[in-house]
């Protein structure tokens, strides 16, 4: 592998054995005593006036403690979002309901199987309405999704910044590339459609409130911990002291966990009400219509290009579903995908996505969040393009993307300030590793045999890690959830008077491994081995304020904090160290648990220094007592990984069923703090878009009504349906933090389901198949293959 | 996913197990628990009692008949697909068995339980039918015999009274020259999942022509049912790869095919018919 690890190579996941032996502590683990249970009454009509709500057989029920509706908690307020722009969801609706699940009343029993007994005796009359649920109707606004509300929340439109006559200039532009005699125009309506996600843990919520001191203990499977201290201090009028958010093991959350909820806001509520502990766990075919769903798009692209490969221009236009509400992200997950509209290429690029309200559950970050969604359009057009004029797939993209040279200093033609880049580099490793002319060969020979084998190539550019601290200005802020604003990070590093060091963090991982990773940045920052290092997460009573963990971010900022906190710690242990061994500070190195003169055999133990630094009168003059340092960072930019994706499948016609043979993977994500944990990132990345492209569809009827709402018909992906993924990297470190680091949760996602779709594609050229939407299961690839030969 | 209240009990013995089922005309009985239980988590089903039976002794084996073989109520997905005995004289449902959910639902779940639950798009029942297979009932009264062809009555309904236990599924033994075979295509693509179509087929093949044959097709209807068209247009014909493919256009001949999430009218009646020649193919090809 031709990787590099700043941090010392591979590293096993020091939580692995408490997950996998079933030993690790998920929310609903947590045990109070005298633990109440909620249940919740939800709509089963997407669209519907609420004409009556009788609680009254319910509340009746023994064992049943509360039964709660629109009337006592409306005084709350909405649901707050970061982006407020929309409807925001009421957190008990009984006036018009606006989505299949919508929670209507709020059951509270001593047990949950008296919960849900008492939630189906609550009498809920519905009228029916009329619902919206195709986007093409909705952005008519034929139906509003809210009375006296046009449908269309936003558009996106891009580059960033451009004014009405750049934007005309622009579409002037590629009119007129149009135009030209040897110009190629490709264009293509596809539909990226709705995904459920489907953590491992679903959603957990437990809070208690403890009159007797005023304060809240929440337990919640969240991936914004201090947000959700914040929110719960700011409904009830608390302080951000008052409120404790404690996410222990949280099971997974691809974004899902990236909102409050209201649930967790009517849980509390209830705890303070009750005086006793309330908890909720969402069931699954609950969390099908009340957890943030993700994608939705359905959108027209066309590249304009000459016929030796050179594009000229590049437009996307479609419409991306928001649900019903906004929540936390909702209309800015399209704007994300506009960061990335123009990929990791150089020609001009116009780009509109109008975003509308649909009768369904909201939607918001999943994954990827509105770049997958992006790269796949970009992605899936430069290849029908390749294919249309002929040429290699590789050499189209090499042709147009922005040059190596270009960097440190390049602006992608979406107007966004990029760190580093080597694309070429990237994808002449892919195309060495997969053997690509040989691979091209064997899928000729099959051809020949009458066989449909397919090779799909991609690549892709990806914007995380956010920072910029100062992407408040774009709108984006935290001030809601009473957090600072910017997105930086935050760390706290301390050494404990033994010897070993805790750091705390703001994190909210939900699987990524801060637990070894962070303790390596530590560890090797301090020379002391990792086990001695305790990492805290997701407690925000011990961890500095941070925004969490989301945009695969975590390592680009809150790990560029845990560096510079630990060098503020080693600066200090250097002076003390110097000081106890009567040496320079600067020839003082640590390694092995030890500070050691360089070049000596004299040393003096992390335990000697830190009992030294908890004597003030043992230190030298002037230096403080206590052996600890804080960081917090803040970026100057996104970081900005990139990679190049390969698929080989073979399609059997008379069934459409799809088999993938073989998936290389070739990512940058700059340096690599700990190889295993970046390959297993990518490895669930691109488990989740194979999923997209060939399994998962969150299929609504005419009515709203979700088809594939329990895991019986939404087919997730298994190891089983897998191949082995072949996995290498280049390394094309990033400037703008102290490790060089880029994301590296979300890239995979991003760089797979155009992939294997350019790779069925091409396995079907012969039949003369040019595009399928996804999900490629063998319904939809048999009838594109049907409808070709007809 | 809370169930309602229900009753619980284990019983030891099959008497005591149809008793309970006597007296309680609400109760449902327990095998595998691979399907019931989540019906009952999702209140699709809410029976007063579940009448457990696995703790009965004597319903967990494969026994050897001498004319046919017996597969007992608490026999599993797993152990069928293993079996030799069912390898020989029922290719057609160890193959099905071993293609049934994943590892831990076959580890769980009974052939028995399978056919019980009927579902549209299940495969061991196809297997069952094509096997002329007999399904042995029990109840207080005593024990009935009911013919495959005349079990799966509708959509996951299955001609079991409510106070009877399916103790055996009987499979006659294979004479020379008869070789079954199943095929499907899994809802996860290949063999994985329930079946978007998925066709079982038993041959007997005497002096170069096809002289019996049964087939059954699943996951196009609302039941898992026999293809008799295809059988029909079997028997007589030499087998030949034109004269499979010319049967197995009738694969889905009187059947009401259905659309569902993972395949239009057009499509499953196409499956069917394509498995219905693949299934048929590799029956003649075991049977020699
Ligand atoms: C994840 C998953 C995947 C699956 N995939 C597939 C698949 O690919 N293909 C497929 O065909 N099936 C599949 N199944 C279904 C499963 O194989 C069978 O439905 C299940 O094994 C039935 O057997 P059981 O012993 O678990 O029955 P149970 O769940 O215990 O019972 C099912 C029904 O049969 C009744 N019953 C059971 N045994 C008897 C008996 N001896 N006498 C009378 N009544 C009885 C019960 O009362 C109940 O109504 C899947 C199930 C799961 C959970």
């Amino acid at each position: 592998m031709s990787s590099t690890s700043v941090l010392g190579g591979v590293v096993r996941r020091r939580e692995d054995p408490a997950l996998i032996q079933g030993r690790g502590r998920y929310t609903d683990d947590v045990k109070l005593a005298g633990t109440a249970h909620v249940a919740f009454v939800r709509s089963p009509y997407a669209h519907a006036q609420v004409s009556s709500v009788d609680t009254s057989a319910a509340a009746a029920m023994e064992g049943v403690l509360a039964v709660y509706t629109a009337a006592d908690t409306d005084h709350l307020g909405p649901l707050i979002a970061q982006v407020p722009v929309g409807a925001l969801r009421p957190l008990l609706n009984s006036g018009t309901v606006k989505h299949v699940g919508e929670a209507v009343a709020m059951v509270v029993a001593e047990d949950p199987y008296v919960a849900k007994d008492a939630a189906d005796a609550v009498d809920v009359d519905y009228e029916p309405l009329p619902a919206v649920v195709d986007l093409k109707q909705s952005l008519s606004d034929e139906v509003p999704v809210h009375e006296g509300a046009s449908n269309t929340l936003i558009s996106w439109v891009g580059p960033f910044g451009a004014d009405e006559a750049a934007l005309a200039e622009l579409q002037e532009g590629i009119e007129a590339a149009k135009q030209r005699d040897d110009a190629v125009v490709v264009s293509q309506e596809m539909i990226n459609q709705r995904l459920i996600p489907v953590p491992i843990e679903p959603r957990s919520v437990m809070a208690d409130y403890q009159a007797g001191y005023d304060r809240f203990d929440i337990y919640s499977s969240t991936q914004i911990p201090s947000a959700l201290a914040g929110a719960i201090g700011k409904y009830f009028g608390m302080s951000m002291n008052q409120v404790t958010v404690k996410a222990m093991e949280v099971g997974g959350g691809f974004g899902c966990k990236l909102n409050v909820y209201n649930d967790e806001v009517l849980v509390a509520f209830a705890s303070r009400q009750l005086g006793c502990p309330v908890k909720w766990t969402e069931t699954r075919r609950e969390a099908a219509n009340s957890t943030i769903q993700g994608r939705g798009w359905v959108a027209t692209a066309t590249v304009t290009g000459t016929e030796d490969g050179e594009i000229l221009g590049f437009e996307l236009e479609g419409i991306a579903d928001m649900g019903a509400y906004s929540q936390n992200f909702t209309v800015a997950i399209p704007f994300l995908g506009l960061f990335v509209g123009s990929g990791q290429y150089s020609f001009p690029t116009y780009w509109k996505m109008d975003c509308v309200t649909t009768h369904t559950m909201t939607t918001d970050a999943y994954r990827g969040a509105g770049r997958p969604e992006a790269a796949y359009y970009l992605e899936r057009i430069v290849d029908m393009y390749a294919r249309r004029i002929g040429m290699d797939p590789a050499e189209v993209r090499r042709k147009n993307y922005i040059s190596a040279d270009d960097f440190p200093g390049a602006v992608s033609p979406m107007g966004f300030p990029m760190d580093t880049g080597d694309y070429a580099t990237n994808l002449d490793a892919a195309l060495e590793t997969a053997g690509w002319s040989d691979l091209l060969a064997e899928r000729d020979a099959a051809r020949a045999e009458g066989r449909y084998v397919g090779v799909g190539l991609a690549t892709y550019v990806e914007v995380c890690g956010f920072g910029p601290s100062g992407l408040v200005d774009l709108g984006f802020s935290w001030a809601e959830y009473q957090m600072p604003s910017a997105f930086n990070g935050s760390s706290l590093v301390r050494v404990h008077p033994d010897g070993s060091a805790t750091v705390s963090i703001g994190t909210g991982p939900s699987g990524q491994g801060h637990q070894t990773t962070w303790a390596q940045i530590v560890g090797d920052g301090l020379g002391l081995d990792v086990e001695r290092i305790r990492v805290i997460h997701g407690d925000t009573e011990e961890a500095p304020p941070s925004i969490g963990t989301f945009g695969s971010r975590s390592a680009a900022v809150d790990g560029a904090a845990c560096y510079e906190a630990t060098g503020k710690v080693r600066a200090k242990a250097a002076r003390i160290a110097a000081h106890l061994l009567e040496a320079s500070e600067e020839d003082i190195e640590f390694a092995d648990g030890a500070a050691q003169v360089v070049g000596t055999d004299s040393s003096v133990s992390w335990g000697e220094i830190a009992a030294c630094a908890y004597q003030p009168h043992r230190l030298p003059e002037g230096l403080e007592g206590g052996l600890e340092a804080h960081a917090i960072f803040s970026p100057g930019n996104a970081t900005w990984p990139f990679g190049t994706h390969i698929a080989v499948v073979e399609v059997d016609p008379d069934t459409g069923d799809v088999d993938l043979l073989r998936y290389i993977g070739m990512d940058d994500c700059g340096n690599v703090i700990s190889p295993m944990i970046v390959d297993g990132q990518i490895h669930g990345g691109i488990a989740q878009g194979i999923g997209q492209a060939m399994f998962e569809d969150a299929v609504y009827g005419a009515d709203g009504n979700l088809l594939s709402g329990s895991l019986v018909d939404y087919i997730l992906p298994t190891a089983a349906d897998l191949p082995s993924f072949e996995l290498d990297r280049t390394v094309t470190p990033s400037d703008i933090n102290p490790l060089g680091v880029k994301g590296i949760g979300e890239a995979g996602t991003i760089g797979s389901a155009h992939t294997v779709v350019n790779a069925v594609v091409d396995a079907l050229e012969p039949l003369g198949v040019t595009h399928i939407d996804m999900p490629l299961r063998p319904r939809r690839v048999w009838q594109a293959i049907q409808d070709a030969r007809a | 996913m809370y169930p309602r209240q229900f009753d619980y009990v284990a019983p030891s013995s099959l008497e005591e197990a149809l008793a309970a089922l006597d007296a309680n005309p609400g109760a449902k009985v327990l095998a595998g628990g691979m399907s019931l239980l989540p019906m009952m988590k999702m209140r699709l089903l809410s029976p007063e009692m579940v009448v457990d039976i696995g703790r009965i002794g004597g319903l967990g084996d494969i026994t050897d008949n001498g004319d046919s073989i017996s597969i007992g109520a608490l026999v599993t997905h797993t152990e069928v697909s293993a079996s030799g005995l069912v390898q020989e004289h029922g290719a057609a449902l160890a193959t099905a068995a071993s293609w049934t959910g994943d590892r831990q639902v076959r580890n769980r779940g009974t052939c028995c339980g399978s056919m019980v639950h009927a579902d549209v798009a299940a495969d061991q029942p196809v297997a069952a039918l094509a096997l002329g297979a007999t399904m042995v009932a029990a109840s207080s009264g005593g024990t009935r015999e009911i013919a495959a062809a005349d079990f799966f009555v509708d959509t996951m309904m299955s001609a079991l009274e409510p106070n009877e236990i399916l103790t055996e599924v009987r499979i006659p033994k294979a004479g020379p020259g008869t070789a079954s075979a199943y095929d499907k295509l899994g809802r996860r693509g290949g063999h994985t999942d329930y079946a978007v179509a998925g066709v079982a087929a038993s041959v007997t093949r005497s002096n170069g022509s096809i002289s019996a044959a049964t087939v059954a097709v699943t996951g196009v209807g609302n039941r898992p049912v026999l293809a008799a068209g295809v059988a029909d247009a079997l028997v007589g014909s030499d087998g030949s790869d034109a004269a499979v493919e010319a049967a197995a256009a009738h694969a889905t001949d009187g059947i009401d095919v259905l659309e569902d999430l993972y395949g239009s009218v057009g499509y499953k009646t196409h499956l069917a018919q394509v498995f219905a020649a693949r299934a048929v193919k590799a029956a003649l090809s075991a049977a020699g």
